[in-house]
């Protein structure tokens, strides 16, 4: 019996290969089995191969398997493409209709089946249950029942009507007989119980609207790109609902600037976007750093440069987002690592953004923004809304008639309260040029100096919470360093280095601006050798550490940037590598 | 009730005999009369002398950056229906680098106004072409002559489906004050070009080049401003030299069209999700 295994779907694009891997996940996250699901996908919409390759545990997990035990395909291209993938005594369940084979690269004792599921599916009612047929099969490869999928069914066609119901899960019964009658059973592929616990199961995008609602957000302006999409997508259907619009914006600086509009009239709103539409918005978020204007930005990397992969995993735009925009302003960079992690930290960005009046910025990756996975049940208590320092109106009612309300006063910590038009007694200016307490422009040697120190010492020197987590050794011999998806695989590498008797630690970085100078620094101290591990060409993370004053004398720069995640095995063997080499 | 000394802000650094200071006396004198209170109004400005208007005026005011005063005042409308919003802006701001917007915003049709001071130069630095300069004039960056066409807001206007068009001229503040009080007054994005002349770069498009050229539209009887092909052909008809309303007409605005969409400023509203809401919206994440 396995505690986990690793399943995927393949075929053309447009084929219902997504829905397949939707199904199939969801049912087994709703038996309470943690899921992991990544797609490989093309920036086309029909044709091109596409596949869901998907983890399900009993335990949960951030990241997808190093192997594969099941493959199932509507396509010869689907074997050749990942054969490779498959561990030796994996399985193989094609369609028929497409005389299958196995390529000569794929592992010892691979077996493949050919099930005509396109048949199958015309003799149920209709071809494009071919999928279904599909599950059935590998129902009974994995030991579940053939009606492991009748409560997603239900759920998902229910509605409309209760005879597609049950043509899908004739389906998908037939595709399980069979499967039963080609004579072989497979108890070794068959899944442990999972324990019945309720999880979520959702993409990290959806977690990241979903606490944007939690947050009180009721305005989204966003112009549609992958893979940042998702969020206004969930948000059009769900800000109605709380009296809130999401704005389709002509183009991302007007997505930028309409969010800022919205935010210094007193509305916490929210814009998301992806590499290009990013450095369109490099300008506006200087206007929100100069104005002190909260503003929320979401930024799901994809693959850059230029348009470059835009359907694929890359963590390279912290450097646009740490050290965009002209001139200096202050910036909160969070970025979280898990799903859970995308609720509460978005919940957090508002209260930051208020707190400190700045703009903030929420960086993902396309892994753990598209991954659609199991998640614990978000804590309700977890969520506070602060909306930072507000003009007392006891003060307001004293400005003298005649006189401006003073926007950018100088306080102890630098933050100004704010008011919204519309108050009685809080007219003033705010303006992109340098000005003084009033918001009026001001070019004076010593104001500017002043205002300067005002806007970038609100975060001077300021650690926020969480802002390195660590796992591992106290004095690990290899350290290693992540953000982002990255949480998943280092952790898992971490987990089967240590069983192996290894010394490791994985401090994750959680805030990227404030840098947590103090917090990685004291974990860097303790290490006799330090990997950063991230998905770019250049090491930005690594040169950022630098950047903020932390060294390390065995400190090496670990990157991947052929557009696919880390898997734990690259991560394992890295560190197993630079441990003999740094023996010798 | 607010008098006209409550619109006025700082003394304006503007040019003596700049076009732009009769722009803001018609908006004070508009903003009087329809008895607006400036604590409830917001001037939203672009970047150019015209982009000052909005410390000059008595209100709330948010100076943006250059060719974005549209879609920053149309975030603000959003985050409060209760509050008056204007954008303002120059012809290189609203027509150059934020045409993109000038033409959405038309679309999108959010309750606001849009005032352009359009001198036909780029003022703020010192006198290149705009995109509305004639074809032929010398400028700093056409030494030998604007060879490209200039843009034609009005026509942009009213082929976009914008539902208030109107031509005033800073050298005529009792007409201008009364077109920007319609313009306010109307419900939906409203458009208001005005011919305010740059004494200090723009030789050609003079107050007495348009004193002697422009006519306006309310001393035509025959002139219909319910007819936007009508007013299309006219406008073309006067090589765009005429002042008034020229086309208003009714179309739902974009907060209406969001049925759902809060009447009220959202400021100040209910922030937390009841415990229903939260179990209601996770329950879709299975
Ligand atoms: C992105 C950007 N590009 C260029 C500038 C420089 N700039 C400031 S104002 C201006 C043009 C001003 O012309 P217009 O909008 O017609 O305003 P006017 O000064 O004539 O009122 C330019 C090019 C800028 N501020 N920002
Ligand atoms: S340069 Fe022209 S537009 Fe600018 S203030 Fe002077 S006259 Fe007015
Ligand atoms: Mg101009």
């Amino acid at each position: 019996m396995l505690q986990e295994l690793s399943w995927k779907v393949g075929g053309q694009q447009g084929e219902g290969i997504d829905s397949t891997g939707k199904t199939f996940s969801s049912s087994l996250n709703r038996m309470g089995y943690f899921i992991y699901s990544y797609r490989h996908f093309s920036s086309r919409i029909k044709g091109g191969h596409t596949n869901d390759k998907v983890r399900v545990s009993t335990v949960q997990r951030f990241s997808s398997a190093d192997k594969l035990d099941i493959l199932l395909a509507f396509d010869q291209e689907t074997i050749d493409f990942n054969g490779h993938e498959l561990r030796a005594g994996g399985v193989v369940v094609a369609d028929a209709k497409f005389n299958p084979v196995l390529p000569a690269n794929i592992a010892d004792d691979v077996i493949l089946f050919s099930i005509p599921f396109t048949k199958l599916a015309e003799q149920n009612g209709a071809s494009i249950m071919k999928n279904m047929v599909a599950l059935g099969a590998t129902a009974f490869v994995m030991g579940l029942s053939p009606d492991f999928c009748a409560a997603e069914l239900q759920s998902k066609f229910g509605k409309k009507s209760q005879k597609i119901v049950d043509q899908n899960l004739a389906a998908v019964q037939a595709g399980y007989d069979a499967m039963k009658a080609q004579g072989q059973d497979f108890p070794e592929l068959h899944l442990a119980p999972a324990t019945p616990d309720k999880h979520l199961f959702l993409i990290g995008n959806d977690a990241i609207g979903f606490g944007a609602l939690a947050a009180g957000v009721k305005i989204m302006p966003a112009y549609p790109i992958t893979p940042a999409s998702d969020v206004m997508e969930y948000l059009i259907k769900k800000l109605p609902q709380v009296g809130g619009v999401v704005v389709q914006t002509e183009d991302e600086i007007a997505a930028l600037t309409m969010t800022i509009g919205a935010s210094y009239a007193g509305s916490r709103t929210l814009t998301a976007t992806s590499g290009p539409g990013l450095s369109l918005m490099m300008e506006a978020m200087g206007l929100a750093g100069m104005t002190e204007t909260p503003v929320v930005i979401i930024d799901t990397q994809r693959g850059g440069p230029s348009t470059g992969l835009p359907t694929k995993h890359e963590q390279s735009d912290m450097n646009a987002v740490l050290f965009g925009t002209h001139g200096e302003i202050p910036k909160i960079v969070l970025a979280p690592a898990t799903a859970e992690e995308c609720f509460t930290a978005t919940v957090d960005a508002f209260n930051y953004a208020e707190k400190y009046q700045c703009p903030t910025i929420l960086i993902t990756d396309l892994a753990l923004s598209l991954a659609s996975q199991s998640a614990k049940m978000f804590d309700y208590d977890y969520v506070t809304i602060d909306r930072g320092s507000l003009a007392d109106p006891a003060d307001l009612a004293k400005v003298v008639p005649g006189e401006m309300f003073k926007r950018y006063a100088h306080t102890s910590d630098g933050v100004s309260p704010r008011v919204f038009p519309g108050q009685k007694g809080g007219l003033h200016h705010v303006t992109g040029v340098e000005h003084n307490e009033v918001g009026r422009p001001d070019e004076g040697q010593a104001n500017h100096v002043k205002m300067m120190d005002k806007r970038l010492g609100k975060l001077k020197g300021v650690e926020l919470p969480n802002s390195v987590t660590y796992q591992g050794s106290e004095n690990p011999d290899v350290l290693l360093v992540g953000v982002g998806s990255s949480y998943g695989p280092i952790g898992e590498a971490l987990e089967r280095l240590q069983q192996a008797g290894l010394s490791v630690g994985h401090a994750h970085v959680h805030v990227l601006s404030p840098f947590p100078v103090k917090a990685l620094g004291d974990r860097m101290k303790n290490a006799k050798q330090v990997i950063v591990a991230e998905s770019n060409a250049t090491g930005q993370l690594f040169h950022l550490i630098r950047f903020h004053g932390l060294s390390h004398p065995e400190m090496q720069s670990y990157t991947k940037y052929d557009g696919t995640p880390f898997v734990p095995g690259e991560i394992e063997n890295k560190v197993k590598g630079s441990m003999i080499e740094w023996q010798r | 009730m607010a008098i006209l000394a409550d619109f006025k802000a700082e003394k304006p650094t503007w040019c003596p005999g700049c076009g732009d200071f009769g722009v803001l006396n018609a908006l004070q004198r508009a903003s009087v009369e329809l008895g607006l209170d400036p604590e409830e109004m917001v001037v939203v400005s672009g970047i150019g002398c015209s982009g000052k208007l909005s410390a000059y005026f008595g209100s709330y005011g948010l100076h943006s950056i250059h060719g974005r005063s549209l879609p920053t005042a149309q975030g603000v409308k959003l985050a409060n229906r209760e509050l008056t919003v204007l954008a303002a802006g120059g012809d290189g701001d609203g027509f150059g680098i934020g045409l993109g917007h000038f033409i959405h915003a038309m679309r999108r049709n959010i309750d606001i106004t849009y005032l352009v001071m359009d001198n036909h130069i780029y003022g703020l630095t010192t006198g290149q072409t705009s995109p509305t300069s004639d074809a032929g004039m010398i400028t700093k960056t056409a030494p030998t002559g604007a060879v490209e066409e200039p843009v034609h807001p009005l026509h942009l206007a009213l082929v976009t489906g914008c539902g208030f068009v109107a031509q005033g001229f800073s050298g005529d503040i009792v007409q201008l004050a009364t077109i920007v009080k319609r313009a306010i007054a109307h419900k939906g994005f409203s458009f208001v070009n005005i011919f305010s002349p740059c004494v200090t770069y723009n030789k050609q498009n003079t107050y007495e080049f348009y004193k002697s050229h422009v006519k306006k539209v309310e001393d035509d009887p025959t002139y219909d401003a319910g007819n936007r092909f009508a007013a299309l052909e006219r406008v073309t008809e006067a090589n765009a030299l005429l002042t008034g309303v020229l086309y208003e007409g009714d179309r739902v605005t974009f907060e209406d069209g969001h049925a759902k969409y809060s009447t009220k400023g959202l400021a100040t509203q209910e922030h937390t999700l009841s415990d229903d809401d939260y179990v209601k919206l996770l329950a879709d994440f299975r």
